[in-house]
């Protein structure tokens, strides 16, 4: 618990990656930022579940703010990945067309996309697709062709967002939940923001809460959004189905979703999901039957060839959702109190121009950004052995013994990796998974957990009975043996 | 490159055998990888009893009966152990590369024997719908965390599918002070031995649910509850005979896979539904000079099977190499 209260210009709340894509932005000029998450890390609410794609823009309605925002965060994206050292891999997609009347919706979305200025959009025909995407279903007729759809991965975004802000002089702290905001009679801190960590003073404060941005509106005194969570269901196949696909697939959207898709994630396991369901409660991450069944069979629509003994798991994600499109303003009856809500998909790709939004919106409304003289742009890659070729990992494991030293057979994770993602921030067992892949696999971590527990517990002085899954309550284990 | 007459994959009981067979039948240039920091593979966490009645006539632990393999592979200096040695690539020519701390090796073999044992099945093979707390373990993950780490991993235990592993992770939780709430099997009958039935799970009356299936998993953080539910012959759910049981920890004991990845990776033909060699013959692969012996050629269930069986890899190996064997004549 801090006693003083410190002072910042922003206060950025919520630490996925809207939050981090605005901490690193701000991060360019000189003022005083912090971000508050009230997970043990980073990324642990809505952005861990999302499905990685780096959408080029198509299938949102023209005039819409999401549809310009991902156009714009598409191009941008890549040029943050690089400075981050983050891989972000161009796939293309292919929203496939099954019947006439689904071919002749592809024209519509081709028109509607370029009006928003996709580019290198064209329709291609049954040849092209047999011969470009041979495990594609042989009774797709056409497909509306965006090669400037990505992925990438979103909690190693968040990550080397984070680090980066934090190098240039953001301040980040985990754990610390906001319970209040107090309004003050100054000119300059109009609020004080009550967190279970002390109490943050702000000029600024940047709503970036996902599915609790409508509880921290209403602490603001603005009442009138809701956030109802839109539960998706993925299901990850095994990594040895890496070349299943080419590209990434979509049926043709509907009014809610883009549909059932096979994509992959970043490290080149296939994906399918998601399913789309209004709930009621922000925590209801419950997997269902259904979900299955109803994922298993709309993906084999689109690649017959899927195995359900393919999966290796599944999991259930919420998307903030609250009207039809983002809502990413200042409130001009609460000034000083900028809302960024309702960010569902493509919200990771529009991230970076959402923030330079904000930085726009800060700046309009009187906060003096000066350029800093030094922002580290750059960032190096975090290493990754599956990731390289046998020559290269020969001089990683010359160059640090511990390369060599596998922990996670199914992924190929080294002990050096655990360490610098620990290095880095990881403070759980799943937030070691995200960074590493290490039992994220098909053994489920059933070989490599002990192992993975002893070197955290080791490199953060954390009793090992203490170390978790996620967080409080989610200790791995309960005690030592024989203690009655 | 460096070239070896004989590289063995897997310091179990599979790969001790093979070698030492092998070396028996006259090969003298043998390489053994093992990916952990010891030799005997998970028969150091097996610390029940019931190991060797068949092999040595006697009964033994896990460890003790790896032991009899480890001293002898100790005393043959032209069987190479290298520890803490993982296979990250595999050609059909043979041609192996594996890392270890500090350095990277590439070797072709003359031949190659596989004994990489075999992995748990999984919470998400099977899909179990609900939430995804902490406290779902796999039973040898379990039996690890208690047997070799000294921790308990849980006090009040639900234990789906009535594997072996499963059914002996009863009864050391029992022992530990934890409550077992119940074994749940979706067959009518067990799928493990019947002496660890009787003498893991009835002398310690535990409940064991014949015909159930467990229908969620339920838990914010950790595990808090589970539901079960009747099947009927088709293993459909039977409505209304849904049971709640409280606990705070899952354990997955739904049988075994073998690992072959590696040979997957070399080009061996697999089958898609076991994970194991297609083979007309123990041990044979499709590829010339590449065996496979022990779990990841198909699961046993008792470990002097597995040494039987590797000791004729070993035989076939030799003779593949060119030797003249003499285990055929008994």
């Amino acid at each position: 618990m801090r006693t003083e209260i410190k002072t910042y210009d922003v206060v950025i709340i919520g630490g996925g990656v809207i939050g981090t894509s605005i901490a690193r932005e701000l991060s360019r000029y000189k003022i005083d930022v912090a971000l508050l998450e009230k997970e043990i890390e980073l990324a642990f609410g809505v952005s861990k579940s999302n499905s990685g794609i780096i959408h080029p823009g198509t299938q949102n309605l023209p005039g819409s703010l999401k549809g310009r925002l991902c156009v714009q965060g598409n191009i941008l994206t890549r040029r943050i990945a690089k400075e981050l050292g983050v891989e972000f891999q161009e796939v293309g997609e292919l929203i496939v067309a099954f019947n006439k009347e689904e071919n002749s919706r592809l024209f519509e979305l081709k028109k509607e996309a370029e009006t928003m200025g996709v580019p290198g959009l064209r329709i291609v025909g049954g040849d092209w697709l047999r011969e470009n995407e041979p495990n594609l279903n042989g009774e797709a007729i056409a497909a509306l062709y965006a090669p400037t759809a990505g992925i990438i991965s979103p909690y190693r975004l968040v990550y080397a967002l984070a680090e980066n802000a934090v190098k240039n002089g953001v301040e980040i702290h985990v754990l610390t939940a906001v319970e209040g905001i107090k309004f003050l009679k100054d000119d300059k801190y109009k609020f004080d923001v009550i967190t279970s960590r002390g109490v943050f003073r702000a000029r600024f404060i940047i709503n970036a809460a996902g599915l609790y941005a409508d509880k921290i509106a209403s602490m603001a005194g603005v009442s009138d959004l809701k956030i109802t969570p839109r539960k998706g269901e993925e299901f990850i196949l095994d990594k040895k189905k890496e070349n299943l696909t080419r590209h990434l697939l979509f049926p043709l959207p509907s009014k809610t979703s883009k549909g059932i898709l096979v994509t992959r994630t970043s490290d080149g396991n296939p994906m399918i999901g998601p399913t789309v369901q209004d709930v009621e409660d922000k925590e209801d991450l419950l997997t269902s039957d259904e979900g299955y069944k109803k994922v298993v069979s709309a993906a084999r629509r689109l690649v017959p060839s899927i195995n359900k003994n393919d999966i290796i798991t599944y999991f259930a994600g919420l998307r903030p959702v609250c009207g039809d499109d983002f809502i990413v303003r200042h409130e001009n009856n609460v000034p000083g109190f900028v809302n960024v809500v309702g960010i569902q998909s493509p919200g990771l790709t529009a991230a970076p121009a959402i923030a330079g939004m904000v930085k726009k919106i800060l700046e309009n409304n009187g906060l003096d950004m000066k350029k800093k003289f030094f922002f580290k742009r750059y960032q190096g890659k975090v290493t990754h052995l599956f990731s390289k070729s046998l020559y290269k990992i020969k001089k990683l494991v010359k160059r640090d013994h511990a390369y060599g030293d596998i922990l996670c057979r199914c992924e190929m994770v080294s002990v050096k990796e655990v360490k610098d993602a620990i290095k880095r921030g990881a403070r759980t067992m799943d937030g070691i998974k995200f960074r590493t892949r290490a039992q994220g696999g098909r053994c489920h971590g059933g070989f490599c957990t002990t192992r993975i527990m002893k070197i955290l517990a080791e490199e953060t002085n954390v009793p090992i009975t203490e170390l978790t899954k996620r967080g409080a309550g989610s200790e791995i284990v309960k005690e030592e043996r024989g203690n009655d | 490159m460096i070239n070896r007459e004989l590289v063995v994959v897997g310091g179990g009981p599979a790969g001790m055998a093979a070698a030492i067979s092998a070396y028996e039948n006259g090969v003298r240039d043998i390489l053994l990888l093992e990916r952990d920091q010891y030799l005997g593979g998970i028969l150091n966490q097996c610390i029940h009893t019931g190991f060797g009645l068949d092999y040595f006539d006697e009964v033994l632990t896990g460890p003790e009966y790896a032991d009899r393999f480890i001293k002898k592979i100790r005393n043959i200096p032209e069987i190479e152990v290298s520890l803490r040695s993982f296979v990250v690539d595999l050609t059909e020519d043979k041609v192996l590369t594996y890392l270890k701390p500090g350095s990277v090796e590439t070797i072709k073999a003359g031949a190659l024997i596989m004994a990489t044992g075999c992995r748990e099945r999984t919470r998400e093979m099977i899909h179990i719908p609900g939430t995804r707390p902490a406290g779902v373990f796999s039973a040898g993950l379990a039996q690890k965390f208690i047997n070799i780490e000294g921790l308990l991993p849980g006090k009040k235990i639900v234990i789906v599918g009535s594997g072996d592993i499963g059914l002996i992770m009863a009864r050391r939780f029992l022992l530990e002070g934890a409550e077992v709430e119940g074994i749940v099997e979706i067959k009518s009958e067990s799928r493990g031995l019947i002496r660890n039935m009787v003498q893991c799970v009835e002398d310690f009356n535990i409940p064991v649910y014949f015909n159930h299936k467990i229908s969620g998993i339920y838990g914010k953080d950790r595990v808090e509850k589970v539901d079960i539910v009747r099947v009927d012959k088709e293993f459909n759910k039977v409505a209304g005979t849904e049971t709640r049981l409280d606990c705070d920890t899952v354990l997955i004991s739904v049988g075994l896979i073998p690992e072959n990845e590696l040979i997957e990776m070399a080009g061996v033909e697999i089958d898609k539904k076991t994970n194991s060699p297609v083979s007309k013959e123990v041990n044979r692969t499709s590829i010339p000079g590449i065996f496979v012996c022990g779990n990841s050629f198909k699961v046993y269930d008792l470990v002097d099977t597995v040494s039987n069986e590797s000791i004729k890899a070993g035989c076939m190996i030799a003779e593949y190499l060119g030797y003249k064997i003499t285990c055929n004549e008994e």
